[in-house]
Protein backbone atom coordinates (compact mmCIF):
# COMPACT_ATOMS: atom_id res chain seq x y z
CA UNK A 1 0.00 0.00 0.00
CA UNK A 2 1.59 2.99 -1.29
CA UNK A 3 -0.32 5.16 0.76
CA UNK A 4 1.62 4.45 3.73
CA UNK A 5 4.69 5.37 1.86
CA UNK A 6 2.87 9.13 1.47
CA UNK A 7 2.29 8.94 5.29
CA UNK A 8 5.73 8.37 5.83
CA UNK A 9 6.91 11.24 3.57
CA UNK A 10 4.74 13.23 5.73
CA UNK A 11 6.11 12.87 8.76
CA UNK A 12 9.54 12.92 7.25
CA UNK A 13 8.98 16.25 5.73
CA UNK A 14 7.56 17.65 8.98
CA UNK A 15 10.42 16.35 10.99
CA UNK A 16 13.27 17.87 8.03
CA UNK A 17 11.24 20.86 7.91
CA UNK A 18 11.88 21.09 11.69
CA UNK A 19 8.20 21.64 12.65
CA UNK A 20 7.80 18.75 14.75
CA UNK A 21 10.53 19.78 16.66
CA UNK A 22 9.30 23.98 16.95
CA UNK A 23 6.00 22.51 17.94
CA UNK A 24 7.48 20.59 20.11
CA UNK A 25 9.63 22.94 22.12
CA UNK A 26 6.40 25.83 22.07
CA UNK A 27 4.07 22.97 23.26
CA UNK A 28 6.48 22.58 26.23
CA UNK A 29 7.02 26.46 26.66
CA UNK A 30 3.10 26.45 27.02
CA UNK A 31 2.82 24.00 29.66
CA UNK A 32 5.19 25.60 31.37
CA UNK A 33 4.10 29.08 31.86
CA UNK A 34 0.40 27.74 31.67
CA UNK A 35 2.07 25.61 35.12
CA UNK A 36 3.52 28.65 36.83
CA UNK A 37 0.34 30.71 36.56
CA UNK A 38 -1.70 28.13 37.36
CA UNK A 39 0.12 27.78 40.50
CA UNK A 40 -0.13 31.33 41.73
CA UNK A 41 -3.67 32.19 40.90
CA UNK A 42 -4.45 28.68 42.91
CA UNK A 43 -2.38 29.45 45.40
CA UNK A 44 -4.29 33.23 45.59
CA UNK A 45 -7.42 31.91 46.25
CA UNK A 46 -6.58 29.20 48.33
CA UNK A 47 -5.32 31.84 50.69
CA UNK A 48 -9.56 33.03 50.90
CA UNK A 49 -11.19 29.84 50.94
CA UNK A 50 -10.18 27.60 53.45
CA UNK A 51 -11.73 24.38 52.55
CA UNK A 52 -12.16 22.79 48.51
CA UNK A 53 -15.57 24.55 47.87
CA UNK A 54 -17.28 24.84 45.40
CA UNK A 55 -15.59 27.99 44.43
CA UNK A 56 -12.08 26.21 43.73
CA UNK A 57 -13.65 23.51 41.80
CA UNK A 58 -15.03 26.06 39.59
CA UNK A 59 -12.44 28.27 39.31
CA UNK A 60 -9.63 24.87 38.58
CA UNK A 61 -12.26 23.75 35.97
CA UNK A 62 -12.55 27.49 34.58
CA UNK A 63 -8.90 27.67 34.17
CA UNK A 64 -8.34 24.58 32.78
CA UNK A 65 -11.07 24.95 30.18
CA UNK A 66 -9.53 28.54 29.46
CA UNK A 67 -5.88 26.03 28.83
CA UNK A 68 -7.88 23.90 26.60
CA UNK A 69 -9.61 26.28 25.01
CA UNK A 70 -6.28 27.42 23.42
CA UNK A 71 -5.39 24.09 22.72
CA UNK A 72 -8.36 23.64 20.41
CA UNK A 73 -7.58 27.08 18.98
CA UNK A 74 -4.26 26.18 18.12
CA UNK A 75 -4.96 22.94 17.10
CA UNK A 76 -7.29 24.28 14.42
CA UNK A 77 -4.27 27.02 13.45
CA UNK A 78 -1.88 23.86 13.10
CA UNK A 79 -4.16 22.13 11.25
CA UNK A 80 -4.69 24.27 8.69
CA UNK A 81 -1.43 26.33 8.60
CA UNK A 82 0.54 22.93 8.07
CA UNK A 83 -1.62 21.35 5.95
CA UNK A 84 -2.89 24.56 3.10
CA UNK A 85 0.38 23.98 1.41
CA UNK A 86 0.24 20.33 1.04
CA UNK A 87 -0.77 19.85 -2.05
CA UNK A 88 -1.45 23.06 -3.56
CA UNK A 89 2.09 23.89 -3.02
CA UNK A 90 3.28 20.76 -4.54
CA UNK A 91 0.63 21.06 -7.63
CA UNK A 92 2.17 24.94 -8.15
CA UNK A 93 5.54 24.03 -8.13
CA UNK A 94 5.11 20.54 -10.39
CA UNK A 95 6.80 18.70 -7.56
CA UNK A 96 3.54 16.78 -7.43
CA UNK A 97 4.77 15.25 -11.39
CA UNK A 98 7.14 13.02 -10.17
CA UNK A 99 4.73 11.70 -7.18
CA UNK A 100 1.68 10.81 -9.05
CA UNK A 101 3.58 9.51 -12.14
CA UNK A 102 4.71 6.48 -9.69
CA UNK A 103 2.80 3.35 -9.74
CA UNK A 104 0.52 4.56 -7.21
CA UNK A 105 -3.29 5.44 -7.14
CA UNK A 106 -4.41 9.17 -6.63
CA UNK A 107 -6.42 8.67 -3.95
CA UNK A 108 -3.56 7.33 -2.14
CA UNK A 109 -1.42 10.95 -2.16
CA UNK A 110 -4.59 12.57 -0.71
CA UNK A 111 -5.36 9.77 2.22
CA UNK A 112 -1.85 9.70 2.89
CA UNK A 113 -1.26 13.54 3.53
CA UNK A 114 -4.78 13.81 5.05
CA UNK A 115 -3.06 10.73 7.44
CA UNK A 116 0.25 12.11 8.40
CA UNK A 117 -0.82 15.70 9.22
CA UNK A 118 -3.95 13.64 11.08
CA UNK A 119 -1.33 12.04 13.39
CA UNK A 120 0.29 14.67 13.86
CA UNK A 121 -2.36 16.62 14.76
CA UNK A 122 -3.84 13.98 17.29
CA UNK A 123 -0.37 13.86 18.91
CA UNK A 124 -0.46 17.61 19.48
CA UNK A 125 -3.78 17.06 20.76
CA UNK A 126 -2.99 14.67 23.20
CA UNK A 127 0.07 16.16 24.21
CA UNK A 128 -1.23 19.60 25.33
CA UNK A 129 -4.40 18.26 26.57
CA UNK A 130 -3.21 15.57 28.50
CA UNK A 131 -0.62 17.87 29.69
CA UNK A 132 -2.81 20.82 30.65
CA UNK A 133 -5.01 18.28 32.54
CA UNK A 134 -1.99 17.03 34.35
CA UNK A 135 -0.54 19.88 35.57
CA UNK A 136 -4.19 21.22 36.95
CA UNK A 137 -4.62 17.59 38.75
CA UNK A 138 -0.90 18.08 40.25
CA UNK A 139 -1.12 21.62 41.45
CA UNK A 140 -4.80 21.19 42.45
CA UNK A 141 -6.08 17.83 42.51
CA UNK A 142 -9.00 18.86 40.32
CA UNK A 143 -9.54 16.21 37.78
CA UNK A 144 -12.43 17.00 35.04
CA UNK A 145 -15.11 14.37 34.42
CA UNK A 146 -15.20 12.14 30.86
CA UNK A 147 -11.96 13.50 30.44
CA UNK A 148 -11.40 10.77 27.59
CA UNK A 149 -14.78 11.92 24.97
CA UNK A 150 -14.10 15.70 25.62
CA UNK A 151 -10.27 15.05 24.46
CA UNK A 152 -11.53 12.78 21.84
CA UNK A 153 -14.25 15.70 20.38
CA UNK A 154 -11.35 18.52 20.46
CA UNK A 155 -8.67 15.75 18.26
CA UNK A 156 -12.47 15.14 15.79
CA UNK A 157 -12.48 19.11 15.53
CA UNK A 158 -8.62 19.19 14.51
CA UNK A 159 -9.01 16.33 11.66
CA UNK A 160 -12.71 18.33 10.46
CA UNK A 161 -10.70 21.46 9.82
CA UNK A 162 -7.73 19.36 8.45
CA UNK A 163 -10.29 17.78 5.94
CA UNK A 164 -11.44 21.31 4.62
CA UNK A 165 -7.90 22.58 4.03
CA UNK A 166 -6.90 19.08 2.36
CA UNK A 167 -10.39 19.69 0.19
CA UNK A 168 -9.10 23.43 -0.53
CA UNK A 169 -6.21 22.16 -1.59
CA UNK A 170 -7.03 20.05 -4.33
CA UNK A 171 -8.06 23.04 -6.26
CA UNK A 172 -7.33 26.65 -5.09
CA UNK A 173 -3.88 28.07 -4.10
CA UNK A 174 -2.39 27.94 -0.88
CA UNK A 175 -3.13 31.32 0.41
CA UNK A 176 -6.87 31.23 -0.82
CA UNK A 177 -7.14 28.06 0.62
CA UNK A 178 -5.19 28.68 4.15
CA UNK A 179 -7.69 31.90 4.09
CA UNK A 180 -11.01 29.40 3.18
CA UNK A 181 -10.52 27.19 5.72
CA UNK A 182 -9.76 30.10 8.37
CA UNK A 183 -12.38 32.11 7.52
CA UNK A 184 -15.05 28.80 7.51
CA UNK A 185 -13.13 28.80 11.51
CA UNK A 186 -14.26 31.92 12.05
CA UNK A 187 -17.57 31.66 10.91
CA UNK A 188 -18.05 28.24 13.07
CA UNK A 189 -16.83 30.44 15.98
CA UNK A 190 -19.02 33.34 15.65
CA UNK A 191 -22.07 30.70 15.11
CA UNK A 192 -20.96 29.01 18.68
CA UNK A 193 -21.19 32.22 20.81
CA UNK A 194 -24.76 33.51 18.24
CA UNK A 195 -26.32 30.02 19.81
CA UNK A 196 -24.98 30.03 23.28
CA UNK A 197 -26.07 33.36 23.89
CA UNK A 198 -29.49 32.66 22.01
CA UNK A 199 -29.66 29.57 24.57
CA UNK A 200 -29.18 31.78 27.79
CA UNK A 201 -31.77 34.53 26.28
CA UNK A 202 -33.80 32.43 24.80
CA UNK A 203 -33.78 33.51 21.73
CA UNK A 204 -34.36 30.97 19.72
CA UNK A 205 -33.92 31.96 15.83
CA UNK A 206 -30.18 32.90 17.42
CA UNK A 207 -30.04 29.11 18.54
CA UNK A 208 -31.24 28.11 14.77
CA UNK A 209 -28.75 30.07 13.63
CA UNK A 210 -25.83 29.17 15.13
CA UNK A 211 -26.76 25.68 14.39
CA UNK A 212 -27.05 25.94 10.83
CA UNK A 213 -23.85 27.62 10.46
CA UNK A 214 -22.84 24.87 12.71
CA UNK A 215 -23.51 22.67 9.87
CA UNK A 216 -21.27 24.76 7.47
CA UNK A 217 -18.03 23.97 9.29
CA UNK A 218 -19.18 21.53 12.94
CA UNK A 219 -15.62 22.20 13.92
CA UNK A 220 -16.26 24.67 16.80
CA UNK A 221 -19.28 22.55 17.78
CA UNK A 222 -17.13 19.59 18.81
CA UNK A 223 -15.27 21.88 20.89
CA UNK A 224 -18.68 23.01 22.65
CA UNK A 225 -19.77 19.76 23.46
CA UNK A 226 -16.05 18.66 24.53
CA UNK A 227 -16.25 21.90 26.74
CA UNK A 228 -20.20 21.01 27.92
CA UNK A 229 -18.39 17.15 28.61
CA UNK A 230 -15.27 18.27 31.05
CA UNK A 231 -17.29 20.39 33.42
CA UNK A 232 -18.97 19.39 36.58
CA UNK A 233 -22.78 19.08 36.03
CA UNK A 234 -23.35 21.73 38.42
CA UNK A 235 -21.17 24.09 36.78
CA UNK A 236 -22.78 23.49 33.46
CA UNK A 237 -26.28 24.35 35.22
CA UNK A 238 -24.94 27.64 36.16
CA UNK A 239 -24.22 28.51 32.68
CA UNK A 240 -22.00 31.39 33.42
CA UNK A 241 -18.55 30.42 32.59
CA UNK A 242 -17.28 31.29 28.92
CA UNK A 243 -17.51 27.76 28.17
CA UNK A 244 -20.45 26.45 30.26
CA UNK A 245 -22.37 25.47 27.00
CA UNK A 246 -25.72 26.57 27.71
CA UNK A 247 -26.92 24.89 24.64
CA UNK A 248 -24.25 22.05 24.07
CA UNK A 249 -24.14 20.55 20.34
CA UNK A 250 -26.12 17.39 20.58
CA UNK A 251 -24.51 13.72 19.90
CA UNK A 252 -26.16 13.93 16.61
CA UNK A 253 -24.14 16.54 15.80
CA UNK A 254 -21.12 14.64 16.74
CA UNK A 255 -22.46 11.87 13.80
CA UNK A 256 -22.84 14.98 11.32
CA UNK A 257 -18.93 16.15 11.93
CA UNK A 258 -17.76 12.91 11.38
CA UNK A 259 -19.87 12.21 8.10
CA UNK A 260 -18.63 15.73 7.17
CA UNK A 261 -15.33 14.80 7.55
CA UNK A 262 -15.67 11.74 5.19
CA UNK A 263 -17.73 13.26 2.66
CA UNK A 264 -15.02 15.87 2.47
CA UNK A 265 -12.06 14.06 2.23
CA UNK A 266 -14.35 11.60 -0.62
CA UNK A 267 -14.83 15.06 -2.27
CA UNK A 268 -10.99 15.86 -1.69
CA UNK A 269 -10.27 12.53 -3.72
CA UNK A 270 -12.77 13.01 -6.40
CA UNK A 271 -11.53 16.42 -7.44
CA UNK A 272 -7.96 15.78 -7.11
CA UNK A 273 -8.38 12.43 -9.21
CA UNK A 274 -10.38 14.47 -11.95
CA UNK A 275 -8.14 17.40 -12.36
CA UNK A 276 -5.16 18.31 -14.68
CA UNK A 277 -1.55 18.21 -13.19
CA UNK B 1 3.93 -4.27 -29.86
CA UNK B 2 3.76 -0.96 -29.65
CA UNK B 3 4.96 0.53 -26.19
CA UNK B 4 3.32 4.08 -26.95
CA UNK B 5 -0.23 4.39 -29.00
CA UNK B 6 -2.19 7.15 -29.71
CA UNK B 7 -5.44 7.64 -31.78
CA UNK B 8 -7.07 11.08 -32.62
CA UNK B 9 -5.44 12.20 -29.05
CA UNK B 10 -7.64 15.87 -28.01
CA UNK B 11 -6.92 18.41 -25.40
CA UNK B 12 -8.41 21.81 -25.15
CA UNK B 13 -7.87 24.32 -22.49
CA UNK B 14 -11.16 26.43 -22.28
CA UNK B 15 -10.65 28.24 -25.91
CA UNK B 16 -6.95 27.04 -27.31
CA UNK B 17 -6.79 23.52 -28.61
CA UNK B 18 -3.16 22.34 -26.94
CA UNK B 19 -3.10 18.90 -28.82
CA UNK B 20 -5.18 18.57 -31.82
CA UNK B 21 -6.01 14.64 -33.17
CA UNK B 22 -2.99 13.15 -32.14
CA UNK B 23 -1.79 9.82 -33.65
CA UNK B 24 1.36 8.52 -32.66
CA UNK B 25 2.48 5.10 -32.48
CA UNK B 26 6.55 4.21 -30.82
CA UNK B 27 8.00 0.82 -31.08
CA UNK B 28 9.72 -0.97 -28.36
CA UNK B 29 13.65 -0.02 -27.99
CA UNK B 30 13.31 3.52 -29.84
CA UNK B 31 14.57 6.65 -29.29
CA UNK B 32 11.79 9.15 -30.19
CA UNK B 33 12.17 12.20 -30.74
CA UNK B 34 8.69 14.74 -30.06
CA UNK B 35 9.84 17.96 -31.57
CA UNK B 36 7.86 21.25 -31.99
CA UNK B 37 7.94 25.08 -31.15
CA UNK B 38 7.33 26.25 -27.79
CA UNK B 39 3.46 25.84 -27.35
CA UNK B 40 3.04 23.28 -29.87
CA UNK B 41 2.03 20.87 -27.30
CA UNK B 42 4.64 18.50 -26.94
CA UNK B 43 4.22 19.05 -22.86
CA UNK B 44 0.62 18.50 -23.09
CA UNK B 45 1.12 15.62 -24.80
CA UNK B 46 3.61 13.85 -22.55
CA UNK B 47 1.03 14.70 -19.19
CA UNK B 48 -1.59 12.58 -21.12
CA UNK B 49 0.78 9.62 -21.99
CA UNK B 50 1.50 10.09 -18.14
CA UNK B 51 -1.89 10.36 -16.86
CA UNK B 52 -1.41 13.67 -15.49
CA UNK B 53 -3.83 15.51 -17.87
CA UNK B 54 -6.99 13.78 -19.32
CA UNK B 55 -7.94 14.08 -22.74
CA UNK B 56 -10.65 16.08 -24.04
CA UNK B 57 -11.14 12.64 -26.65
CA UNK B 58 -9.36 10.17 -28.59
CA UNK B 59 -7.37 7.42 -26.91
CA UNK B 60 -4.19 6.37 -25.59
CA UNK B 61 -1.95 3.36 -24.44
CA UNK B 62 1.12 2.99 -22.81
CA UNK B 63 2.80 -0.40 -22.34
CA UNK B 64 -0.57 -1.78 -22.89
CA UNK B 65 -2.39 -0.03 -20.31
CA UNK B 66 -4.54 3.16 -19.96
CA UNK B 67 -1.85 6.08 -19.43
CA UNK B 68 -1.24 6.48 -15.25
CA UNK B 69 -2.23 2.97 -14.53
CA UNK B 70 0.06 2.04 -11.73
CA UNK B 71 0.78 -1.82 -13.85
CA UNK B 72 2.49 0.66 -16.20
CA UNK B 73 4.20 2.63 -14.62
CA UNK B 74 6.21 0.64 -12.24
CA UNK B 75 7.91 0.61 -15.83
CA UNK B 76 8.11 4.24 -16.42
CA UNK B 77 10.83 6.66 -15.75
CA UNK B 78 9.76 10.36 -16.30
CA UNK B 79 12.00 13.67 -15.98
CA UNK B 80 9.96 16.97 -16.56
CA UNK B 81 10.37 20.09 -17.93
CA UNK B 82 10.54 21.72 -14.50
CA UNK B 83 11.84 19.06 -12.19
CA UNK B 84 10.81 20.13 -8.82
CA UNK B 85 11.40 18.16 -5.82
CA UNK B 86 11.68 17.84 -2.23
CA UNK B 87 14.31 20.51 -1.36
CA UNK B 88 14.66 19.73 1.97
CA UNK B 89 15.92 16.46 0.97
CA UNK B 90 19.22 15.11 0.29
CA UNK B 91 20.20 13.54 -2.83
CA UNK B 92 20.19 10.58 -1.74
CA UNK B 93 17.37 10.61 0.69
CA UNK B 94 15.25 12.26 -2.85
CA UNK B 95 16.17 9.00 -5.22
CA UNK B 96 15.25 6.66 -1.25
CA UNK B 97 11.36 8.39 -1.47
CA UNK B 98 11.26 7.89 -5.02
CA UNK B 99 12.27 4.34 -4.95
CA UNK B 100 9.69 3.83 -1.82
CA UNK B 101 7.35 5.50 -4.20
CA UNK B 102 8.07 3.12 -6.89
CA UNK B 103 7.92 0.19 -4.26
CA UNK B 104 11.72 -1.07 -4.86
CA UNK B 105 12.35 -3.28 -2.13
CA UNK B 106 15.27 -1.86 0.35
CA UNK B 107 18.02 -4.04 -0.77
CA UNK B 108 17.34 -2.99 -4.08
CA UNK B 109 18.04 0.85 -3.07
CA UNK B 110 20.87 0.19 -1.38
CA UNK B 111 22.32 -1.03 -4.70
CA UNK B 112 20.63 0.86 -7.28
CA UNK B 113 21.29 4.62 -5.10
CA UNK B 114 25.00 4.67 -5.29
CA UNK B 115 24.98 3.18 -8.92
CA UNK B 116 22.84 5.78 -9.91
CA UNK B 117 24.32 8.35 -8.21
CA UNK B 118 27.82 7.58 -10.03
CA UNK B 119 25.93 7.30 -13.44
CA UNK B 120 24.68 11.08 -13.21
CA UNK B 121 27.74 12.41 -11.72
CA UNK B 122 26.67 13.53 -8.33
CA UNK B 123 27.98 10.54 -6.23
CA UNK B 124 29.96 13.05 -4.35
CA UNK B 125 27.07 15.33 -3.68
CA UNK B 126 24.98 11.79 -1.98
CA UNK B 127 24.52 13.41 1.66
CA UNK B 128 23.94 17.65 -0.19
CA UNK B 129 20.92 18.74 0.29
CA UNK B 130 19.12 19.46 -2.82
CA UNK B 131 17.94 23.35 -1.97
CA UNK B 132 21.64 24.25 -2.39
CA UNK B 133 21.59 22.42 -5.73
CA UNK B 134 22.65 24.04 -9.00
CA UNK B 135 20.36 23.91 -12.06
CA UNK B 136 22.45 21.49 -13.86
CA UNK B 137 22.86 19.73 -10.41
CA UNK B 138 19.08 19.36 -10.27
CA UNK B 139 18.84 18.32 -13.49
CA UNK B 140 20.99 15.24 -12.76
CA UNK B 141 19.41 13.97 -9.98
CA UNK B 142 16.14 14.50 -11.83
CA UNK B 143 17.76 12.08 -14.22
CA UNK B 144 18.64 9.52 -11.47
CA UNK B 145 15.17 9.57 -10.61
CA UNK B 146 13.70 9.08 -13.83
CA UNK B 147 16.06 5.87 -14.13
CA UNK B 148 15.70 4.86 -10.56
CA UNK B 149 13.66 1.36 -11.22
CA UNK B 150 15.48 0.50 -14.43
CA UNK B 151 12.11 1.61 -16.20
CA UNK B 152 11.44 -0.04 -20.19
CA UNK B 153 9.83 3.48 -21.09
CA UNK B 154 11.46 6.70 -19.99
CA UNK B 155 10.15 10.18 -21.09
CA UNK B 156 12.59 12.57 -21.39
CA UNK B 157 11.36 16.56 -21.02
CA UNK B 158 14.03 18.85 -22.20
CA UNK B 159 16.19 16.71 -20.00
CA UNK B 160 19.62 19.30 -21.29
CA UNK B 161 18.30 22.39 -20.35
CA UNK B 162 20.09 23.78 -17.37
CA UNK B 163 23.08 21.67 -18.88
CA UNK B 164 26.18 23.01 -20.23
CA UNK B 165 27.98 21.61 -22.87
CA UNK B 166 29.66 18.55 -21.20
CA UNK B 167 26.54 17.71 -19.62
CA UNK B 168 24.63 17.96 -22.33
CA UNK B 169 26.91 15.41 -23.90
CA UNK B 170 26.68 13.13 -21.24
CA UNK B 171 23.10 13.28 -22.00
CA UNK B 172 23.56 12.37 -24.96
CA UNK B 173 25.61 9.63 -24.43
CA UNK B 174 23.19 8.63 -21.63
CA UNK B 175 20.25 8.06 -24.40
CA UNK B 176 22.37 6.17 -26.68
CA UNK B 177 23.34 4.36 -23.38
CA UNK B 178 19.90 3.55 -22.81
CA UNK B 179 19.04 2.84 -26.47
CA UNK B 180 21.49 -0.06 -26.28
CA UNK B 181 20.11 -1.56 -22.82
CA UNK B 182 17.18 -1.79 -25.01
CA UNK B 183 14.91 0.83 -23.31
CA UNK B 184 12.20 3.14 -24.83
CA UNK B 185 12.91 7.23 -24.94
CA UNK B 186 10.97 9.47 -25.31
CA UNK B 187 12.75 12.87 -26.17
CA UNK B 188 10.77 16.33 -26.25
CA UNK B 189 13.47 18.58 -26.88
CA UNK B 190 13.76 21.85 -29.09
CA UNK B 191 17.68 21.20 -29.41
CA UNK B 192 17.62 19.85 -32.76
CA UNK B 193 21.32 18.61 -32.64
CA UNK B 194 20.57 16.50 -29.69
CA UNK B 195 17.79 15.10 -31.85
CA UNK B 196 19.54 14.59 -34.57
CA UNK B 197 22.25 12.49 -32.74
CA UNK B 198 19.88 10.19 -30.33
CA UNK B 199 16.84 9.74 -32.40
CA UNK B 200 15.83 6.96 -34.53
CA UNK B 201 12.28 8.45 -35.50
CA UNK B 202 11.01 11.96 -34.90
CA UNK B 203 7.56 13.83 -35.24
CA UNK B 204 7.35 16.98 -35.48
CA UNK B 205 4.15 18.97 -33.95
CA UNK B 206 2.76 22.26 -34.64
CA UNK B 207 -0.14 23.75 -33.10
CA UNK B 208 -1.44 20.17 -31.20
CA UNK B 209 -1.19 18.77 -34.62
CA UNK B 210 1.42 16.18 -36.17
CA UNK B 211 3.37 17.66 -39.51
CA UNK B 212 5.60 15.09 -40.04
CA UNK B 213 7.02 11.92 -38.89
CA UNK B 214 9.14 8.92 -39.80
CA UNK B 215 13.12 8.25 -39.12
CA UNK B 216 15.11 10.96 -40.47
CA UNK B 217 16.26 9.60 -43.49
CA UNK B 218 12.72 9.23 -44.30
CA UNK B 219 12.16 12.73 -43.68
CA UNK B 220 14.95 14.00 -45.67
CA UNK B 221 14.00 11.82 -48.19
CA UNK B 222 15.72 11.28 -51.17
CA UNK B 223 15.24 15.45 -52.16
CA UNK B 224 18.76 17.10 -51.67
CA UNK B 225 19.94 20.55 -52.33
CA UNK B 226 22.43 21.27 -54.47
CA UNK B 227 24.64 24.10 -54.51
CA UNK B 228 25.97 25.17 -58.03
CA UNK B 229 28.71 27.23 -58.89
CA UNK B 230 29.30 28.10 -62.44
CA UNK B 231 30.38 30.40 -64.83
CA UNK B 232 28.23 31.59 -67.91
CA UNK B 233 24.86 31.19 -66.70
CA UNK B 234 22.52 32.52 -68.88
CA UNK B 235 18.99 33.35 -68.60
CA UNK B 236 17.67 31.02 -70.53
CA UNK B 237 20.02 28.02 -69.07
CA UNK B 238 18.62 28.70 -65.77
CA UNK B 239 15.09 28.85 -66.95
CA UNK B 240 15.79 25.71 -68.17
CA UNK B 241 16.85 24.02 -65.25
CA UNK B 242 13.89 23.63 -63.75
CA UNK B 243 13.00 20.58 -65.89
CA UNK B 244 15.20 19.00 -62.77
CA UNK B 245 15.26 21.41 -59.86
CA UNK B 246 13.53 24.31 -57.89
CA UNK B 247 15.69 27.19 -57.51
CA UNK B 248 15.91 28.49 -53.85
CA UNK B 249 18.65 31.01 -53.89
CA UNK B 250 20.16 32.21 -57.09
CA UNK B 251 23.19 34.61 -56.56
CA UNK B 252 24.03 34.87 -60.10
CA UNK B 253 27.44 32.69 -60.15
CA UNK B 254 26.13 30.61 -57.40
CA UNK B 255 23.23 29.05 -57.01
CA UNK B 256 21.20 26.67 -54.40
CA UNK B 257 18.36 24.48 -55.62
CA UNK B 258 15.88 22.15 -54.50
CA UNK B 259 16.62 18.42 -56.04
CA UNK B 260 14.13 15.40 -56.20
CA UNK B 261 16.21 12.94 -56.21
CA UNK B 262 20.51 12.97 -56.62
CA UNK B 263 19.97 10.81 -59.98
CA UNK B 264 18.86 14.19 -61.53
CA UNK B 265 22.17 15.73 -61.27
CA UNK B 266 24.08 14.18 -64.38
CA UNK B 267 21.29 15.75 -66.43
CA UNK B 268 21.95 18.77 -64.73
CA UNK B 269 25.51 18.91 -65.79
CA UNK B 270 24.88 17.73 -69.42
CA UNK B 271 22.52 20.55 -69.82
CA UNK B 272 24.69 23.46 -67.93
CA UNK B 273 27.52 22.37 -69.87
CA UNK B 274 26.00 21.27 -73.27
CA UNK B 275 24.67 24.98 -73.22
CA UNK B 276 28.17 26.88 -73.07
CA UNK B 277 28.66 27.15 -69.08
CA UNK B 278 31.79 26.53 -67.00
CA UNK B 279 30.77 24.60 -64.06
CA UNK B 280 32.96 24.39 -61.25
CA UNK B 281 31.09 22.90 -58.43
CA UNK B 282 27.43 20.84 -58.29
CA UNK B 283 27.86 18.92 -54.86
CA UNK B 284 24.64 17.64 -53.11
CA UNK B 285 24.10 17.95 -49.40
CA UNK B 286 21.55 16.56 -47.24
CA UNK B 287 18.39 18.53 -45.56
CA UNK B 288 19.54 18.83 -41.64
CA UNK B 289 16.74 18.10 -39.07
CA UNK B 290 17.08 21.66 -38.57
CA UNK B 291 16.51 22.90 -41.94
CA UNK B 292 13.74 20.08 -42.26
CA UNK B 293 12.09 21.79 -39.10
CA UNK B 294 12.04 25.33 -39.95
CA UNK B 295 10.66 23.74 -43.41
CA UNK B 296 7.75 22.00 -41.93
CA UNK B 297 7.22 25.06 -39.29
CA UNK B 298 6.70 27.60 -42.02
CA UNK B 299 4.91 25.47 -44.77
CA UNK B 300 2.46 25.17 -42.22
CA UNK B 301 2.16 28.34 -41.49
Amino acid sequence: MKVFTIVWLTLLEARRRKLTWLVLALSVAFMALYAVAFYFVYKDITRFESSGGTQLFETSNTLLLMGLYVVAFLTVMLGVLTSADTLAGEIASGTIHTVVTKPLRRWEVVVGKWLGYGIMLTGFVLLMSLGLTLIVRLISGYSPPDLARGVALMVLQGWVVLTVSILGGTRLSTIANGVVALMLYGLAFIAGWIEQIGALTRNEAAVNIGIVTSLIMPSEAMWKRAAYLMQPPFLRELGISPFGAASAPSVAMVAYAVVYMVVALALAVRLFERRDL
Amino acid sequence: MNVIETSDLRKVYAETVAVDGLGLAVGRGEVFGFLGPNGAGKTTTVKMLLGLVRPTSGEARVLGYAPGDARAMVKVGFLPEHFNFHSWLTAAGLLEVHGKLYGMPPERRRQRIPQLLERVGLAGDADRRIAAFSKGMSQRIGLAQALLNEPELVFLDEPTSGLDPVGRSEVRDLIRELSREGVTVFLNSHLLSEVEVTCHRVAIIKKGKLVRIGTQEELTGSAVEVDLRAGGLTAELKAGLSRWARVIEDDGQRMTLAVEDEDRLPEIARWLTEGGARLYALSPRRLSLEELFMRAIREES
